[in-house]
């Protein structure tokens, strides 16, 4: 728009000179505004702040809304009473303890999750057989909700820690599973003669064709397996537990601690993001060698 | 003529399709001696590609008799090099990883005979990068690196300058040529560009289609370095265009006849 309005205007100027410089007047404007517009990109692209702006907008419009009484602090507390909260329990309330704890939880639960998916994964995606076994009862599995098997595995491992982690593995064993699957069985046909070619023997062959492959596949299910088990996570920490962060959103609600339960959700959000960042970036240093569109 | 290095007897190869048993080769008999550079031409359908599929060991099911030194055709292995049409190399390992493939780049031996081979198809300055940036004529000399790397007893090429633009076609062949007079490596190539079987071959097979059968050997005794325009390179153009100009007159009959 800015780039039309300004020829014109150029153009106009022009024209009261003469019709012979018009359009030597016109060419300078137009390069102008079109370096302001690969500069606006430039930032658009590089800058992280862009993604910073509308969450800041709200942030602002949240507390003035807050301060000037428009809302109920018991309703929704300031961003400064959050952060007040926030710096209460980090230093009197043993933040980083409940912290440690919900992320020890979902990594463990992560972990064992991810190794199974992983390897069944692997196991359904290179054989048939194993798919035909394995494969429809895992897909019947993925589709019950969280919420619906958590009070079974709480009546069969106790309140316990065990039934926490088991809650968050059966969480993050499916993305990791079937993007494995999906992976393996994404391989180009024609590498599989290749490596036939090449006299690769069945190890050779998973370890040097089908896994580096399958990696994209296989990292998009971290990722995504990453994410189920913090969500696994809260929901095992609300039904019971003693510690976590899950636990101090519980223990907010029963005492009506408004702003105690902005900081457990802003923590998950926050911790979440982090992790879900650390796991882009691995993808992006493992996967460099794609040729892909980058946006 | 000693024992010969690869040796095809009463080859025949057919296919189950959804019309019926279509016969691809028909009683083929070839004799390889070491060192010889064959090129295999013949229209689409011809079972060129089959055959050396069954060099390979890619396709069985065949009867007949496939010998290379003597033993049977088991299935693929590194003594039976193979070049695909697409170079067909790993997207995410680098050149001299590509051309390793299985093999550890740490040992010094492996290191040096990689090296030596990225001479050999002119691609230093290129180790350390990926397929997505080699144009298609590098990427396919990485490949042919990749086959010699493994000191194959015979070198298979599928057609593999087809989908190359014709100035890198013609700098691949050299290529290739001077790989073969310094290695001594023996090729059967196929193609379906006569100039190009002319050029490289010392002996021309001609396949004619349904069912696929050898219809002519024609040896090329051109002296290397070979120049297209020469004359008597013409002369033995038109000799194998003439087999194939009688190969579409048996096939017009043929289609008069149903």
């Amino acid at each position: 728009m800015a780039d039309g309005a300004d020829i014109i205007i150029k153009a106009a100027k022009g024209a009261e000179k003469g019709p012979g410089s018009a359009g030597s007047a016109a060419a300078p404007g137009r390069a102008q505004a079109k370096a302001a517009w690969t500069a606006l990109r430039g930032a658009l692209r590089s800058d992280w702040w862009v993604g910073a702006l509308l969450p800041a907008a709200a942030i602002a419009v949240w507390q003035l809304a807050g301060s000037t009484g428009l809302v109920s602090p018991e309703f929704l507390p300031t961003p400064l009473a959050i952060l007040a909260a926030f710096t209460e329990l980090a230093v009197h309330g043993g933040l980083s303890h409940h912290l440690g704890v919900s992320i020890g939880r979902a990594g463990l639960g992560f972990l064992i999750g991810a190794m199974l998916g992983l390897l069944l994964g692997t196991l359904t995606g290179l054989f048939r057989r194993a798919e035909y076994m394995l494969d429809p009862g895992v897909q019947v599995l993925r589709l019950v909700p969280h919420l619906a098997i958590a009070p079974l595995i709480i009546l069969w491992f106790g309140f316990g820690e065990v039934s926490k982690i088991v809650i968050i593995m059966s969480g993050s064993f499916f993305p990791l599973y079937v993007n494995t699957f999906m992976g393996i069985r994404g391989v180009d046909n024609k590498l599989f003669e290749v490596a036939r070619v090449l006299g690769f023997s069945p190890w050779q062959r998973l370890r040097r064709l089908v896994l580096p492959a399958a990696l994209p596949g296989i990292l998009l299910g971290l990722r995504l397996s990453m994410a189920v088990a913090w969500i696994g996570l809260v929901v095992a920490e609300l039904i019971g537990s003693q510690s976590g962060v899950g636990f101090l959103i519980n223990e907010a609600k029963q005492n009506s601690n408004t702003p105690v339960i902005f900081v457990g959700i802003v923590i998950f959000a926050v911790v979440g993001k982090l992790i879900d960042s650390l796991f882009r970036l691995i993808e992006r240093k493992a996967l460099h060698w794609r040729d892909s569109y980058q946006g | 003529m000693g024992e010969a290095l690869l040796s095809i007897t009463a080859l025949n190869k057919s296919f189950g399709t959804a019309a019926g048993q279509v016969q691809a080769l028909h009683d083929v008999d070839l004799q390889v001696q070491e060192g010889e550079f064959i090129t295999v031409i013949g229209p689409s359908g011809c079972g060129k590609s089959t055959l050396l599929r069954i060099v390979a060991g890619l396709d069985t099911g065949y009867s007949g008799k496939v010998t290379l030194e003597g033993t049977e055709i088991g299935g693929p292995g590194i003594d039976k090099g193979f070049i695909f049409q697409e170079h067909r190399l790993f997207p995410w390992l680098t050149v001299e990883k590509n051309i390793a493939s299985d093999l550890p780049l740490g040992k010094p031996e492996i290191r040096r005979k990689v090296d030596e081979l990225i001479e050999l198809v002119k691609l230093q300055g290129f180790e350390k990068s990926y397929p997505r940036e080699l144009s298609g004529g590098m990427a396919q000399r990485v490949a042919i690196a990749r086959a010699l790397l493994r000191n194959p007893r015979i070198l298979l090429l599928d057609e593999p300058f087809g989908a190359l633009d014709a100035f890198t076609r013609a700098h691949m062949q050299s290529v290739l040529l001077d790989i073969w007079r310094r290695n001594r490596t023996t090729m059967i190539f196929v193609t379906h560009d006569i100039d190009e079987a002319v050029f490289l071959g010392t002996r021309v097979v001609i396949l004619e289609p349904r069912p696929g059968r050898i219809r002519k050997i024609v040896p090329i005794d051109l002296p290397f370095p070979r120049k297209k325009t020469t004359s008597s390179f013409q002369e033995l153009r038109l000799k194998v265009l003439n087999v194939f100009e009688k190969v579409d007159e048996l096939e017009l009959t043929d289609g008069a006849g149903i």
